[in-house]
């Protein structure tokens, strides 16, 4: 079964050496971070021995626990909004026949990830300002608009794969069972999706959770994510306790990313 | 001759009730200099009960006339009659007619035993009776024990039964089975051909076989519909197909054939002869006309080989089979013949390559095609 290749790059000299270094540069400050948000000392920079201290000052911080309650209202509304006009919009362009177009609604939908990120912030910026200046709303709104538009895609691409790997003669087999559309799509494809669909919605939900450049332009005052609340304190005095949020996040992101993993991959 | 007491009960006279019926139906696909008939104008009636084979190569409409009658697709041209009422225009789910599907198209997330309720819960039919159908499913197909599987855990010969249980749960009026084999090896498909055979017997459902297997077709089936081009060749049981093949097509795809042209030659009474390039054979006058161009069909185990009378002929080689030896001849004149040899124990060796032979054909089995 394992065939062995006439040439593979594993062989190659160096190889180990280079994949060590790789790996060293992408986790070594990630690791740095979660250790020294153990650090029990004021700075960090200096060890001050193993201590909870910091996730005790996050957990305590009003400010903390109000941005993460906005962000995962935020995130949780955005993933949802943009899993359901994701879910449409992969069924738009797989479940029908080929239209005129349909590339072009293909790249529409997968706009945020073509963009630049702070194109997309400055244009919701001047457009929202535009909205609170005539109805006088300042709610979270915006946010939740803004988060569910740069997800649709996130949640999309997992959707679509799913239903393309799907066999069309499923759905033809329900409807010789008896099955009307709705039953079909009821019984059949939904089900069959389904996976699809969690990832989808898992993905937009970390992509929501992480943003700072889209949010920083869009928030109003006193509407900070955990992201932008993070970025505030680090033009002030830097203490362990954003080591400590961050771990935190990390901790939350590894875990959704885990289950996103186990939902997508293949079975046999 | 077919004494009298096997014929079948129905008499020339009775009309056999027609289960489902294509009247004139077209498919076209694509337009302008893209077009394609995949179906071109095909009438064809399936009696009640019957096991139907539509027999043809890859791309000669077979399936899509399975799926015309299913409802998958809508004719172009036509009609699709179920029962004698028109069905064009219903869409699958309201036609009593289910498919088992070349893929099998089993639902994964569910288990075998939803799998062959599926079409019973459609329906609304009651949970216990559904339960109890299912159950009487599972006991036909002999998956007793299977209910709670996930199909796939199944090998493909019990995917297969899954899918014919699906589809007969609902008691369809007729049964389409699209290249329900194709996907098994020799030894299985075999015993599912025998299983098909079974079923069928068992529940009287009609069937319509879709194959391009000419053995299966011949072993299976009632009648056969040949196809080709979208169009139906010729439309008969077994043996008709076989022995009386209606063109060059059907002869060459159903068995193996020895073509021979010729013309027709001097016509007396109810034979004629027929002149090829290698001398002359008699056959039945029926239809030909003087100065005809013909080609005579011979089945290979039609096909004698003498010393006294007969075409004179020289033999190429010998093609040893087991059951019997495949022995080539070249006609003077050229023409290639093929005869079937049939082992026995006391069989001689064969004869070599360069032996002068005398060839000649069983009376009455040549078959002769218009050009």
């Amino acid at each position: 079964m394992a065939e062995r290749r006439p040439f593979s790059v594993t062989r190659l000299p160096g190889f180990t050496a280079i994949a060590l270094v790789t790996f060293a540069l992408l986790y070594a400050p990630i690791v740095t971070l979660v250790a020294y948000s153990f650090n029990g000392s004021e700075s960090i920079a200096v060890w001050g021995g193993f201590s909870w201290r910091w996730y005790g000052i996050a957990w305590q911080n009003t400010a903390v626990q109000e941005a993460t309650v906005r962000s995962l209202v935020i995130a949780t509304a955005a993933a949802a909004i943009a899993g359901t006009v994701a879910t449409l919009a992969a069924l738009g362009t797989t479940r029908t026949d080929r239209f005129r177009g349909r590339t072009l609604i293909y790249v529409l939908v997968n706009q945020p990830l073509m963009v630049p990120e702070i194109v997309t912030a400055v244009a919701l910026l001047i457009f929202f300002s535009g909205i609170r200046l005539a109805t006088g709303y300042a709610g979270l709104g915006y946010l939740i608009l803004a988060h569910s538009a740069f997800c649709v895609p996130f949640a999309y691409l997992p959707i679509r794969a799913r239903l393309e790997g799907m066999d069309l003669s499923l759905e033809t087999a329900a409807s010789d069972l008896y099955a009307d559309r709705f039953q079909t799509f009821r019984h059949v494809t939904l089900p069959l999706m389904a996976p699809g669909i969690v990832a989808g919605v898992m993905l937009a939900f970390i992509i929501s959770l992480d943003d700072v450049v889209i949010t920083e332009f869009v928030k109003s005052a006193g509407q900070d994510t955990l992201p932008t609340y993070m970025l505030g304190q680090l033009r002030r005095a830097v203490t362990p306790e954003v080591n400590a949020i961050s771990t935190a996040l990390l901790a939350l992101t590894v875990l959704l990313l885990t289950m996103f993993f186990l939902l997508t991959r293949k079975r046999d | 001759m077919v004494p009298p007491s096997l014929q079948p009960a129905a008499g020339p006279s009775e009309t056999p009730r027609i289960a489902v019926e294509a009247r004139n139906a077209s498919k076209a696909f694509g337009q302008g200099d893209a077009l394609t008939r995949a179906l071109d104008d095909v009438s064809v009636a399936i009696r009640k009960g019957e096991f139907f084979t539509l027999l043809g190569p890859s791309g000669c409409g077979k399936t899509t006339l399975l799926r015309l009658i299913a409802g998958f697709d809508t004719p172009t041209g036509g009609s699709i009659l179920l029962n004698g009422r028109d069905i064009t225009a219903d869409p699958p789910n309201r036609r009593p007619v289910n498919t088992v599907f070349q893929s099998y198209a089993l639902f994964p997330h569910l288990t075998v035993l939803q799998n062959i309720r599926f079409g019973l819960d459609m329906l609304g039919r009651k949970r216990a009776e559904a339960d109890a159908r299912a159950a009487e499913m599972l006991a036909l197909v002999r998956l007793e024990g299977f209910a709670s599987r996930r199909t796939a855990q199944l090998s493909g010969g019990q995917q297969q039964r899954v899918a014919l249980a699906r589809a007969l749960a609902p008691e369809p009026e007729v049964l389409l089975l699209d290249e329900p084999l194709s996907a098994l090896d020799l030894k299985l498909r075999k015993e599912m051909q025998r299983e098909l055979k079974r079923l069928q017997r068992e529940t009287g459902i009609t069937f319509v076989f879709v194959t391009h297997d000419q053995e299966e077709a011949l072993t299976m089936s009632d009648r056969i519909g040949v196809m080709q081009g979208g169009r139906i060749l010729q439309i008969g049981p077994p043996r008709e197909i076989y022995n009386q093949p209606a063109n060059r097509f059907v002869a060459d795809f159903i068995g193996e054939t020895n073509f021979l042209d010729g013309e027709v030659g001097a016509i007396a009474g109810d034979t004629a002869t027929i002149e090829l390039a290698a001398g002359s054979v008699t056959v039945r006058s029926a239809g030909l006309d003087r100065g005809q161009k013909v080609t005579l069909a011979i089945r290979p185990e039609q096909v004698r080989i003498g010393e006294a009378e007969g075409l004179p002929a020289v033999v190429t080689g010998n093609v040893y089979f087991g059951t019997d030896t495949h022995c080539h001849l070249e006609l003077s004149g050229g023409a290639g013949v093929v005869a079937r040899l049939q082992s026995a124990a006391d069989d001689a060796t064969p004869l070599g390559e360069g032996t002068a032979v005398r060839v000649s054909f069983t009376p009455g089995s040549v078959q002769v095609l218009a050009d």
